[in-house]
């Protein structure tokens, strides 16, 4: 059973904010990590690898470049 | 004496020790005669042979924001709580970024995210390793760090020059500051060397302490019975500045560091060279430096490690160097050796000894070696004159650094 846009949003929240310490509400699908969150490069690939874990989709290097929004990650995750 | 330089001045301090997780909870402590070592608890300890270390009052992890923790290795979260506190004392100058410049240093770096990162790399993988580990091994990632939290663009440097790490560095400042390359320069030491591969590879040189039935009592500079250092961990810096920029803003000023003196021995790795000729020329370079005489420093915060060869060498330079029969104290009695951070917490030391005009004692010295000759104080502090005094910290380091730092008072 895949995880809901909600399930996924969540979670991503709550990844977003151990790592950079960014509050979770402010984790939502339109905004960019870069642009909108100030996350940098590092720190997305520490995202990208918690959040291979916790849904279990992996990530390769080639692909994280053009996950631009939160909205990015949930659509590669649920594909 | 030079009268055209330009004088540099101490208007900000910044600590956290094994005694206190800032300075004055650590000066305190010091002036009590507290000892900041206690005994081990990691499943490890069973595996060297010294059992304790002064690990710090406060642990960072527990100031700093988490997302902003995971990311520094231990010695880089020393060193940003330690610059920051620096940074406030010295009420947050408004400085040119461009003029302001960070000289932070550290004995081994970030050993700890090193040997985890291995373990990790080994267990899992490449792709499980933070991204962060480099920045966290490397030892100018505290200097960095710090240069970023504070917009430093004047040059960010490291010293590496292990046990003299700080003294370096805040000589280097001075010097950067001297140079008209900066106005106010953050400048220290940090460590976070308390691992069993550190404690092995230090009980390998036989240079620790084993009085692992009295940690407290293992730390004692001079004393007959003194059988090794005692590692510690923490950072200590402090913000230098132009005396002219320091009175343009108002600033409350510490001290002068008024000078600074570096030799080598060429003489051995880990060793003092015998005579002490380096230490004592370090300390004649400083006082020159500072357009002193010899008769002028009326304190000295001495490297004294607990070594059995080191404190004679160190006490019989100081005696060469200095006639004012300074008050000559070793605080690693009671915070234990910080490497790389010894340096920048003895110079907040001895700028505070100088502002409160009083010395703290030297624990543990129940039985002072013979001929040392040199006034030490033990039981109480002792109080130092009022007038215009200088004092002068020492550290030497491993691979056979001396550095003399002369500071005088405001």
């Amino acid at each position: 059973m895949a995880a809901t846009e909600q399930e996924i949003l969540a979670g991503l929240g709550k990844i977003v904010n151990e790592i950079t310490g960014i509050p979770a509400s402010e984790v939502t699908p339109e905004k960019s990590f870069v642009d909108d969150l100030d996350i940098d490069s590092l720190s997305m690939v520490e995202i990208a690898v918690a959040a291979q874990d916790e849904f279990g989709a992996e990530i390769p290097d080639d692909q994280l470049k053009h996950l631009k929004t939160v909205k990015d990650v949930i659509n590669f995750i649920q594909n | 004496m030079s009268t055209n330089r330009v004088r540099v001045v101490v208007t900000g301090l910044g600590t956290t020790t094994p005694l206190g997780g800032d300075v004055a909870s650590t000066w305190a402590a010091l002036l009590d005669g507290r000892s900041g070592i206690r005994t081990l608890t990691e499943d490890w300890v069973d595996t060297v042979p010294a059992k304790f270390a002064g690990v710090a009052a406060v642990d960072p992890g527990e100031v700093l924001p988490r997302p902003e923790a995971r990311r520094l290795d231990r010695y880089e979260q020393f060193a940003l709580i330690a610059a920051r506190q620096a940074w406030q004392d010295a009420g947050a100058p408004e400085v040119e970024p461009t003029r302001l410049g960070v000289v932070v240093g550290s004995g081994i770096g970030g050993i700890n995210t090193i040997l985890q990162a291995y373990d990790t790399y080994r267990e899992k993988g490449w792709n499980r390793l933070s991204p962060y580990t480099v920045p966290m091994l490397m030892p100018n990632g505290a200097a960095g760090w710090i240069s970023i939290d504070l917009g430093a663009q004047a040059g960010t440097h490291a010293a590496v020059s292990a046990c003299a790490t700080g003294a370096e560095s805040i000589g280097q400042a001075i010097e950067m500051i001297r140079s008209g390359r900066a106005d106010v320069v953050v400048a220290g030491g940090s460590e976070a060397a308390i691992h069993p591969l550190n404690m092995a590879s230090f009980a390998a040189m036989r240079a620790m302490s084993t009085r692992n039935d009295e940690p407290h009592r293992a730390s004692r500079p001079f004393d007959k019975g003194r059988d090794g250092f005692v590692l510690g961990e923490g950072a200590g810096i402090i913000v230098l500045e132009s005396e002219a920029h320091a009175k343009a803003r108002g600033a409350k000023i510490y001290a002068v560091a008024a000078g600074v003196g570096i030799t080598s021995d060429g003489h051995h790795i880990s060793a003092p060279e015998p005579t002490g000729i380096g230490g004592k020329t370090a300390m004649l370079t400083a006082i020159a430096d500072a357009g002193l005489s010899a008769a002028d420093v009326r304190h000295v915060n001495a490297h004294a490690t607990s070594t059995p060869v080191g404190d004679e060498i160190e006490a019989r330079a100081i005696r060469e160097a200095l006639t004012g029969s300074p008050l000559v104290t070793s605080t690693k009695s009671m915070t234990g050796h910080l490497l790389g951070g010894a340096g920048g917490i003895e110079s907040v030391f001895t700028i505070l000894a100088l502002s409160e005009r009083i010395v703290p004692a030297t624990a543990n010295l129940d039985d002072p070696a013979d001929g040392l000759d040199v006034d030490i104080v033990r039981g109480e502090p002792r109080k130092l004159p009022d007038g215009q005094l200088a004092a002068i910290n020492n550290s030497f380091g491993f691979g056979g650094h001396n550095v003399a730092v002369a500071f005088t008072t405001a």
